[in-house]
Formats: C-alpha cells, sequence, structure tokens
C-alpha cells in the first residue's frame, strides 16, 4: 500500500492553486487537487491513480465556510462533512444534506471528505450527487479561463467524471433550501454493507399543494446507473396527483428509465432497478409526510 | 484454595491497556538497525505457465538488494509440507514450492521477491519485474474440478482429487432403505476469509557469529512453525527462536506456515541484514489461507414420528492450489465428519469427503473449522425435517437430543461425549425467548403482512483438541499435549510460562486467575509469559479451543504442584507434618492455628534462598506440568435467532439473538462472553453477509474491504446471553473451550430464523449469504415471479 511517488503543494490561496494546476507537470503527468483524500489516498496506495503532483486544499481558506444566499445556501468546496451537517444554517434550510450526510461512510470519513470532494470524484455510489441534483445545486468552478456554474443535472457526465475540466477546481456549491410551507425532503438508501457506499440512493424533494396533491417534486438517484441523475419521468408522473399507492407504483417504475443500470456480485442490475424503485417510493412517501 | 475465589471472577482483561494505548508489540512494531523490507510479487492469473522472468530493471534500481525467484530457491529451502496427512484415503502430496517455480496455480502465487532499503522501493521494483505468461484453463469449483476433462492443476494428483476421505458407524445403508422419510438438502458452505485485524508478518534475523535465527512472526503457534523453518531452512531447531508476544487475531489463519516467512528467512541469511515483511490488506485477501468452501449433500432418515435414525453426506471440499501447512486437509475431513451426527442420538452416520484442488487461495482451518460445516448441515437438516413432518422444530429437537443421563455418550461417528444437559440449555434459551407466546404473535404477525421467524441451533461441539495419541490416527503430524511452568521468584511474584499462544484469546489475564486462584498471590503479582520459544520449552500453540483445556489445565497441574511443595515448606518451617498444613488465601498455617502463618511470599523466599529446607527438598519454587488429556471435550447450547425478512427488499433484520452456551467451569465470565461475542459475529457473518467470490478466471471479486463485508457493530444485533455450567471431567480445573463455539452454533440459527420467516411462502433453502438480492429473488420465484410492488 504505497503510492508511487508523486510532488506535494499545498498553497494558501486559490489563485496558487488555479496556477499549479494550470502549469501542469513538465513531463505531462496528471496534477490532482487533494481535497479531504477519502477517495483519493485509497486510489493512489492501491495504484489506481499516479498523478505526478496533488495540490492539497487543506491551506485555502476561501474554500471552507457556509453562507446564506437568497434561496439557497453556499456551501465552501472544501467545507467537510461534519462542518456541514454541524451547521444551524444547513439544519434549518437543508434538511436533506444532513439526512443524507449522516449517512456517509463513517465518522472518519465524514471529518475528513468535503462536500466538493465527493461532487468532484463523482462516485456513482456516492450519496451526495443524488442530493446535489434533488437541490438543483449550481457548481461554483474557477479555472484558467475564470470563473463558471455549471447546474447539477449537466455536472455528472459518466463513471467518475465530471463537466469540470482538468484546471478546473470547484469553489463552492448552492443547494436550494427547502425550508419552506409544504416542502419536505427524504433521503433512502440502501447501504452497501462492506463499503457503506449507497447501492442505491435516492433523494426526494417534495412540493405539497394545500389539498395534499403533489405541487412539483425533484428526485436524485445515485447507485444505479453510472451516475447520479434526476428522475424527471417520475417527477411527472406525480405532479398534481396524491401519492397514493397504486400512483406511486406506476409512477416509479420509469425511475431508472434512460440509465445505464449497473451490475456487481452484490446486487444485478434488475435487482438495483428494483430497489431504485422501491427507494424512490419510500421516500417520496416520507418527504410528503415531512411536508404536512 | 483462597477464600475469595479468582475461578469465576470477572477480570479485567489485563492485556487490554496496552493494546488500547498503543503500546502492544505487534511484529510490525519491531525496527531493527539495518534492517532491510522485503515485498512479494504475486500472480495476477489463476493458472499460468511462467514462461520467463526478467528481473534486471528491478535488480538495477537503487535501493534494491536482492531479488529471488523460485529457481533462484530451488535446492536451497525445502518445499512447503504438509501437516495434516489423512489416511486411508489416497492422500496426494503435491510439491508446493515457496515461490512458484514454472507454474503458478493461484492468483496471489508467489512469484519473485524482492528485498529492498525501504518498503516503497521494494513496492515499486515489483513493478519492473517482466514476467511473461502463458495462462492455462482455470478451475475455481469444488465439484467442476474433480469432473472428467477439467483443467489439471498437478500432475501427481489425477482428476485434482487430494483425498477421497469416508468414515461410517452403525449401518447406513439400512438405516436408509428402511426409513419412513427421507430428507435430502444440498448445502454450500461458502468460501470465507478469515481476516484478522493485523495482516500477518515477519521480521527475520540472522545472526552469522552464532548461526542462530530470531523471528518475530505473527503465529499461533511458534514452536510449530519453528520446527517448519528448521526443516525448510536446513538450521537446527535449537537455533532457531520464534518470538510472537502480541498476535492481533488469527481466527485459524495464522496456524499455517507460509512461503512468505520461508523466504524472509532466506533472506536474512542470504543478505545478512534483518528481513521486515508486513503483509498489506489486499495480499491478504489471496496470500493467507481461507476458510469453509464446501458443497454438500446431505440425507437424513427419519421415522414418521421424528425420529432421526440415519444421517448421510458427500461433501465435495475445496482445497485450493496446495496443501497449506496447517491444518489444511483435517478441516473438511475429521473436524467435520466426525461431529456431523450433532448433539442428536442418531444410530447410523456415513461421512464421504472429496477433497479438489482448484486454482484458488489454499484453504485451512477458520474459526470451528470443519464443525462450523457439520453443525450447519444437521441444525438445518433438523429444521428441514420439523418442515416436512409438520413437527414442532424444538419438539422435533426433544425427541432427539441425547438425553442427560446418558453421559459419556458414544456417537455413531466413535467420538465419546464427555458430558452434557442438552435439555438444560434448550429450557433457558426458551423461556429467555418466551417461546411458549412466540407462535401465537408470529401468526399474528403474519396476518399484518410480516415475515418473522425464529431459528434455533442446538449444537455441539468437540474441541480442547489433544489426546496425542489420537494424532497419528488422524494423520495430524504433530503432538497436542501442553506444558506449564509456574516459577516463584524470591520477591514473591511469579512467572508463569505456556506454549498457548494467546492472539486475542486472554490468556494472560485467565492463567493468571488460575495461579492466583490456587495459591492466593495476587493477580498482579503475576506474570504469563507466552509466544517465545526462546523461553518457553514446548506448545503446540492455540487453535481448536485448546488454549484453556489443554494450556490452562497444565497450568493448573503446574500449579497445583508449587502448592504442595510450599506446603512441605511450610510444614517444616512450622515444625509440623505437610498434611496438617492448610493453605488459605496465601496463607500457609497449621490446621486449628492461623494465628502463626508464612505467607506465600515467604516460602518463595525461603525456598529461593535455600537456607532452612528439609532434607532431600530442591530449592527453588518452581514446577513443570505437562497435560494430555484422553479425550476432547465437547462444549455445547443452545442459540435462537428471531428475524425479520422486508419481503420488499428481502433485507434481513436481526431483532433478537439469544444464546445459552456451556463450555464447563468459567475461569473469566467476561472473557468467555466476549469470546462469545466475537464468535456469533462470525457466524453472522457468514449466514448474512460474507462471501468470497472467485469469477471463471479465478480472480477474487471481493479481494477488499470495500466488497468482502466483514460485518462492523452497525451489523450486528444486541446478544442475551446465559449459560449452563456441566463440568469437563477430564480437565483438572472443570473447564471445556469456548473460542470457536460461538461461530459453530450461530450461523444455522439465522439462517433456520430466515427461512421459517419465508415459509408461508414455501421456500425450504436458502444459500448463503443470504442477501437482500438473493432473499428477494427467492421470494419472487415463491410468488411466481410477480415482481412484488
Ligand atoms: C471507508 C470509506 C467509506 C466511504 N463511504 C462513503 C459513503 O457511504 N458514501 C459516499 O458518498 N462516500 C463515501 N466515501 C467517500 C467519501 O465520501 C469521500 O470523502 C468523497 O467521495 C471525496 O471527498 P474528499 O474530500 O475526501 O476528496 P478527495 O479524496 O481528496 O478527492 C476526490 C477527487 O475529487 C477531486 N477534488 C477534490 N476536491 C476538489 C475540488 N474542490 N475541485 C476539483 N476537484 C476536486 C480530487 O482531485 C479527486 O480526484 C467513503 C470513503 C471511505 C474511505
Amino acid at each position: 500500500m504505497y503510492a508511487t511517488d508523486f510532488a506535494y503543494h499545498a498553497p494558501a490561496s486559490l489563485r496558487e492553486v488555479v496556477a499549479l494546476l494550470q502549469q501542469g507537470d513538465p513531463n505531462g503527468g496528471e496534477v490532482k487537487v487533494l481535497a479531504g483524500g477519502q477517495s483519493l489516498i485509497p486510489l493512489l496506495k492501491l495504484r489506481m491513480a499516479a498523478p505526478a503532483a496533488l495540490v492539497d486544499l487543506r491551506n485555502v481558506a476561501e474554500l471552507r465556510g457556509i453562507s446564506e444566499e437568497g434561496d439557497g445556501v453556499v456551501i465552501g468546496a472544501a467545507t467537510t462533512y461534519f462542518q456541514t451537517i454541524d451547521s444551524p444554517v444547513v439544519q434549518r434550510r437543508c434538511p436533506l444534506l444532513v439526512q443524507a450526510i449522516s449517512q456517509v461512510g463513517d465518522p472518519q470519513v465524514r471529518a475528513r471528505g468535503t462536500v466538493g470532494g465527493s461532487l468532484a470524484h463523482a462516485d456513482p455510489a456516492g450519496d451526495l450527487p443524488a442530493v446535489a441534483v434533488a437541490l438543483d445545486a449550481e457548481l461554483r468552478a474557477v479555472g484558467p479561463n475564470g470563473q463558471r456554474t455549471i447546474a447539477a443535472k449537466d455536472f455528472f457526465v459518466d463513471l467518475l467524471t465530471t463537466s469540470l475540466d482538468p484546471a478546473e477546481v470547484l469553489t463552492a456549491v448552492k443547494f436550494a433550501a427547502t425550508d419552506r410551507p409544504h416542502t419536505g425532503t427524504s433521503y433512502q438508501k440502501h447501504r452497501h454493507p462492506a463499503s457503506g457506499y449507497a447501492v442505491v440512493g435516492v433523494a426526494a424533494v417534495v412540493m405539497l399543494n394545500d389539498d395534499g396533491t403533489v405541487q412539483a417534486a425533484r428526485i436524485g438517484v445515485t447507485g444505479a446507473g453510472a451516475h447520479a441523475a434526476r428522475a424527471s419521468g417520475v417527477e411527472q408522473a406525480i405532479a398534481g396527483k396524491t401519492l397514493d399507492d397504486a400512483t406511486l407504483t406506476s409512477a416509479v417504475a420509469s425511475v431508472t428509465d434512460g440509465m445505464e443500470l449497473m451490475s456487481d456480485t452484490y446486487a444485478s442490475s434488475e435487482y438495483r432497478a428494483h430497489l431504485a424503485r422501491v427507494l424512490t417510493k419510500r421516500a417520496l412517501l416520507d418527504a410528503a409526510a415531512r411536508a404536512r | 484454595m483462597a477464600a475469595t475465589s479468582m475461578i469465576g471472577a470477572a477480570v479485567k482483561r489485563r492485556e487490554d491497556p496496552r493494546f488500547i494505548t498503543g503500546h502492544g508489540q505487534y511484529t510490525d512494531d519491531i525496527k531493527l538497525p539495518g534492517m532491510v523490507h522485503m515485498a512479494i510479487l504475486r500472480s495476477p492469473y489463476a493458472h499460468a505457465r511462467i514462461k520467463s522472468i526478467d528481473t534486471s530493471k528491478a535488480k538495477a534500481m537503487a535501493g534494491v538488494r536482492a531479488v529471488y525467484t523460485g529457481k533462484d530457491l530451488e535446492g536451497k529451502v525445502g518445499n512447503m509440507p504438509p501437516v495434516f496427512i489423512i489416511p486411508d484415503a489416497n492422500f496426494k502430496t503435491p510439491a508446493y514450492p515457496v515461490i512458484a517455480i514454472d507454474t503458478v496455480r493461484y492468483t496471489g502465487d508467489q512469484v519473485a521477491v524482492v528485498v529492498a532499503d525501504s518498503p516503497a522501493i521494494a513496492r515499486d521494483a515489483l513493478d519492473q519485474i517482466d514476467v511473461d505468461y502463458e495462462p492455462l484453463p482455470v478451475v475455481v469449483n469444488e465439484e467442476e474440478a474433480v469432473k472428467p476433462g477439467a483443467p489439471q492443476l498437478h500432475s501427481d494428483v489425477p482428476d485434482n482429487v487430494l483425498f477421497h476421505w469416508k468414515i461410517a458407524g452403525g449401518d447406513p445403508d439400512a438405516a436408509f432403505q428402511n426409513a419412513e422419510v427421507v430428507i435430502k438438502e444440498r448445502f454450500i458452505q461458502q468460501r470465507l476469509i478469515p481476516n484478522a485485524m493485523e495482516p500477518r508478518s515477519a521480521v527475520a534475523r540472522w545472526d552469522p557469529g552464532t548461526g542462530e535465527l530470531t523471528i518475530w512472526h505473527t503465529t499461533q503457534n511458534p514452536h510449530i512453525t519453528r520446527f517448519v523453518f528448521s526443516l525448510l531452512n536446513g538450521i537446527p531447531e535449537n537455533k532457531i527462536r520464534v518470538i510472537s508476544r502480541d498476535v492481533g487475531g488469527g481466527f485459524g489463519s495464522k496456524i499455517d506456515t507460509y512461503p512468505s516467512d520461508v523466504v524472509a528467512i532466506f533472506a536474512t541469511r542470504d543478505l545478512g541484514l534483518p528481513v521486515k515483511w508486513v503483509e498489506d490488506r489486499r495480499e491478504n485477501f489471496v496470500g493467507t489461507i481461507h476458510g469453509r468452501a464446501q458443497t454438500q449433500e446431505a440425507e437424513l432418515a427419519a421415522t414418521r414420528d421424528g425420529k432421526i435414525t440415519g444421517v448421510r453426506v458427500k461433501s465435495y471440499a475445496n482445497m485450493g492450489a496446495y496443501t497449506s501447512t496447517g491444518p489444511a486437509a483435517g478441516v473438511p475431513t475429521w473436524l467435520f465428519g466426525l461431529v456431523v451426527p450433532g448433539a442428536y442420538t442418531i444410530p447410523n452416520a456415513q461421512i464421504e469427503v472429496i477433497g479438489a484442488m482448484t486454482n484458488t487461495t489454499p484453504t485451512s482451518a477458520y474459526r470451528g473449522a470443519g464443525r462450523p460445516e457439520a453443525s450447519y448441515l444437521i441444525e438445518r437438516m433438523v429444521d428441514r425435517l420439523a418442515g416436512e413432518l409438520g413437527m414442532d422444530p424444538v419438539e422435533l429437537r426433544r425427541k432427539n437430543l441425547i438425553p442427560a443421563d446418558a453421559f459419556p455418550y458414544t456417537s455413531a461417528t466413535g467420538l465419546v461425549y464427555d458430558s452434557g444437559n442438552y435439555q438444560a440449555a434448550l429450557d433457558k434459551a426458551l423461556a429467555m425467548v418466551g417461546y411458549d407466546s412466540f407462535r401465537q404473535e408470529q401468526r399474528q404477525q403474519r396476518q399484518q403482512g410480516k415475515y418473522v421467524g425464529i431459528g434455533f441451533s442446538t449444537y455441539m461441539e468437540c474441541c480442547g483438541l489433544a489426546p496425542s495419541r489420537l494424532m497419528d490416527d488422524i494423520g495430524f503430524q504433530a503432538g497436542q499435549w501442553e506444558v506449564g511452568t509456574v516459577r516463584l521468584l524470591a520477591t514473591g511474584k511469579a512467572i508463569v510460562l505456556t506454549g498457548t499462544s494467546p492472539h486475542g484469546q486472554g490468556e494472560e489475564t485467565t492463567f493468571a486467575q488460575i495461579v492466583s486462584d490456587k495459591l492466593g498471590l495476587p493477580i498482579e503479582d503475576i506474570e504469563v509469559v507466552h509466544g517465545d520459544t526462546g523461553a518457553i520449552s514446548m506448545g503446540w500453540g492455540t487453535y481448536g479451543s485448546r488454549g484453556n483445556a489443554v494450556g490452562g489445565s497444565a497450568v493448573y497441574l503446574a500449579t497445583e504442584k508449587v502448592l504442595e511443595k510450599s506446603k512441605k515448606l511450610a510444614a517444616h518451617l512450622l515444625e509440623a507434618a505437610p498434611e496438617d498444613i492448610v493453605a488459605e488465601n496465601g496463607k500457609f498455617f497449621v490446621a486449628g492455628s492461623p494465628g502463626k502463618s508464612f505467607s506465600i511470599q515467604d516460602i518463595a523466599l525461603q525456598a529461593n534462598l535455600a537456607w532452612n529446607l528439609p532434607d532431600g527438598m530442591a530449592p527453588g519454587l518452581e514446577e513443570n506440568s505437562f497435560f494430555d488429556p484422553l479425550n476432547f471435550v465437547f462444549p455445547f447450547g443452545t442459540h435462537i435467532c428471531v428475524a425479520e425478512v422486508d419481503a420488499e427488499t428481502g433485507e434481513t433484520k436481526i431483532l433478537r439473538y439469544i444464546a445459552v452456551d456451556d463450555c464447563g467451569v468459567v475461569i473469566n465470565p467476561t472473557i468467555v462472553d466476549g469470546q462469545i461475542h466475537g464468535g456469533i459475529a462470525q457466524g453472522i457473518g457468514q449466514a448474512l453477509y460474507e462471501h468470497a467470490i472467485y469469477d471463471e478466471n479465478g480472480n477474487l471479486i471481493t479481494g477488499s474491504m470495500m466488497d468482502y463485508v466483514v460485518p462492523n457493530a452497525r451489523q450486528i444485533p444486541f446478544m442475551e446471553l446465559d449459560r449452563t455450567v456441566t463440568p469437563a471431567p477430564q480437565t483438572p480445573h472443570g473447564a471445556k473451550g469456548i473460542g470457536e463455539a460461538g461461530t459453530i452454533a450461530s450461523t444455522q440459527a439465522v439462517v433456520n430464523a430466515v427461512v421459517d420467516a419465508l415459509a408461508p411462502l414455501g421456500i425450504k433453502n436458502l444459500d448463503m449469504p443470504l442477501t437482500p438480492e438473493r432473499v428477494w429473488h427467492a421470494i419472487q420465484q415463491a410468488r411466481g415471479g410477480s415482481n412484488g410492488h
């Protein structure tokens, strides 16, 4: 469990981080950002990643912190899971983040892992990507060409692949707040018994009308396909309806439509699709209950 | 005898403070001046011919001291020998070189070894070794391996059959011919990976001046490995010192002597430098033995009214690519077959086992080693029979359990069960679970659409591996006695030497309790020394739940001798006859006159000074005792699991877990409970989670902690424990063994509970582990394919 040799930088400013990424490695090797290291360091030790240099974000204060911004909460990319769920602002305005992050890995992972690292890594079984999709997150990145914002639904491209440029660094993420009337959220996860990751995880935001019918819903699914995705078909199928068993059963049938379902020794694609349906149903019911 | 007995006292484990404050001394903590580091290149192929190996680039790297291939070691070190050679079973002994020479036979097989100045350089150098492989056809499954036309692993093992073993007792054929009911079932004992917390490691130091080898080493039996090293490395046994002070778990996987250790010894002699090797977790998954891995065809014969008349088993045991230098072939044969009839009066039994060689990691002993496979089989079969007869599984058990007045009881396989009261344990467990009202509640829950079930395991097991004279009959190339030494120093402190080699079991505490109890010495004044062949004359190791039953007994007997001598000396000092001396609470006095006494510390001082000893008494206060009992010990008990299945997802939740175990006299209840907790956790692991899966190319696809489920606290339920105490008649302290019972008892309790939960759907058997997907599929199938939501 020894990584290959790499150069190590720990600059104090975002500007330097971007400069180091832009410069790259003189020999054409990879230069990678290191945040909490909870995904990257295992890859290094297994020699599944062998970057020429690491740029550690640990000294970059401007990438940490939580603030309110209009109808959302902005979380610095290098803010840890624990800092996030300990924040009263997050607890009040985005309880879905708290519910999901509490189910990530174990306390050590939550102490070191970061919001930005989790999203940038785009693990197909990661929990946070589902939440980012359901909370309509805006991901803010800085690169050689300046700053840009990417919508969560466009951010996750494939297995471990995002629309970030290799020289770009994620700086902050804005999550839509859900502390509004008749709005409830829920995260339902089937935990892999070994890794703790989501075999399937479903994040749901449900907004109800006064009569209890669904005004609108946003559903993010992780674990089933190669990357986290919105289940728009289900969202449309329940809009305007009461969440009774028949409605739900027929609505969730389409939850994995368009997904390239994953399969492994623990869960076949057939079982993943089944779990996605069951968990979507449970997430919607739980979110609706909380909305009342 | 001390007034306040230490036997049965819940003394806190004395070894724990050093472990939990980071002061344990594990092999990886050993750092010697000039030490160099070894890394192993392991085969990425499950079966391939090695066409060529080019080590020149690795050898040229700065900091690399040596690179060894199989050819380099050929003729210089011996092949790994089997230590369990099953008699009358056409047992084969294919060559097992320490480094593969021209063929690799499993992914993880050793191909080359690098020694370098740092572990990182050694690791880098592995990437610079070019090996040209020619892949060969692969077979991983035990039943496939012995079929005609299967890929052959060793030219001298036709059809990959390592052995074909059979035992029978009574008249099994007649029993099945005359049976009113016959149940057949096929069980798959999936392959498991022991996963001790501390991976294997070794630090080997050759002293060219004295010609002595010292090796710090993760082993459960330092004296046995000393013998193997002597044999393979050609160093006289009395010039080798094996030290294994703190070992972080083994579960059987550190009984074996491994090729890695033999190479480390070769390297330290070759280079004249101390050599360290530490296995990483990935290596541990492929390079350390696996356990279980059997496919069993089981049959039970019975009368209509539920009397079991016979059991027949044909099992295919997956031995992996080589016979490991450990219990290996002994596990699926003797350790399995003898206990197949379990706790029941089954007069006729036949057990046949075919040992198959496959392109997988060698298998050997994993906690329970053979007995979990047997007790799973019989306990599942009893439940199947109950289902078939429409009888309550408890009632069926009562009908067949060996009665309490039948001990010593001779089983159909020839074992003589020492003592037991199976009904008492069952009654206690039933009361704890509230079985009287359970079925009623279950019916109500079923009406509400809940799938709740109860599973029983009225297990027995056979452990405390001892009668040395029996080892010859079963083919174990070892003795199984133990020796204990108790030495009192002039200052009244005691040193206890034991060949038992604890690696988590807590004998530093329990053995001190045995001595303290007898001599009245404070436990803090007793030092238990283990795991060092330089200090301890002999020991056959810690496995088979023999630590206390055999090693503890030897210590007990040595303490008794110290007490006898102390009494004699006290008598001399008190000018009385030895038979008039009373020893109580560490004081020696003449019966009826406690006012004038000598303490054990006074006696120790006088014995060591030897100024005033009775004529003929040797100086010092040190005694040795050997113990080699005439029989095994037979713990038993009842485990009950209550589980609920989420029919929508197939997930199992254990609602209650009850265990009533009987391991004879208990020295330390906290430690016994701890052994049971850990054993049950591993048993639940097998039932619900653990599975070493190979793909058809022989790649271990669950070869990491991300894929292989070692259950953690989140997955293990609260356990309600109680016990009964039926003393062992053959050990001096009356204790049996408890190291493996939890594992042997628990797996089938869980599976029986799940099958019971799903009984309304007509489900009769499920393969382990009961993963949610498997259970969900079974439910789907039982419901006729509707997708259930
Ligand atoms: C034992 C264990 C269990 C786990 N269980 C779970 C689980 O249940 N659910 C779950 O979701 N996750 C789980 N994880 C993964 C964990 O959530 C990781 O922390 C997370 O995926 C990565 O965050 P990090 O800050 O550690 O990133 P790092 O590991 O440091 O980096 C990950 C990747 O993201 C890139 N990166 C990091 N920050 C940025 C940035 N600001 N801009 C651009 N690129 C960046 C890095 O270059 C790297 O490629 C587990 C991890 C472990 C070790």
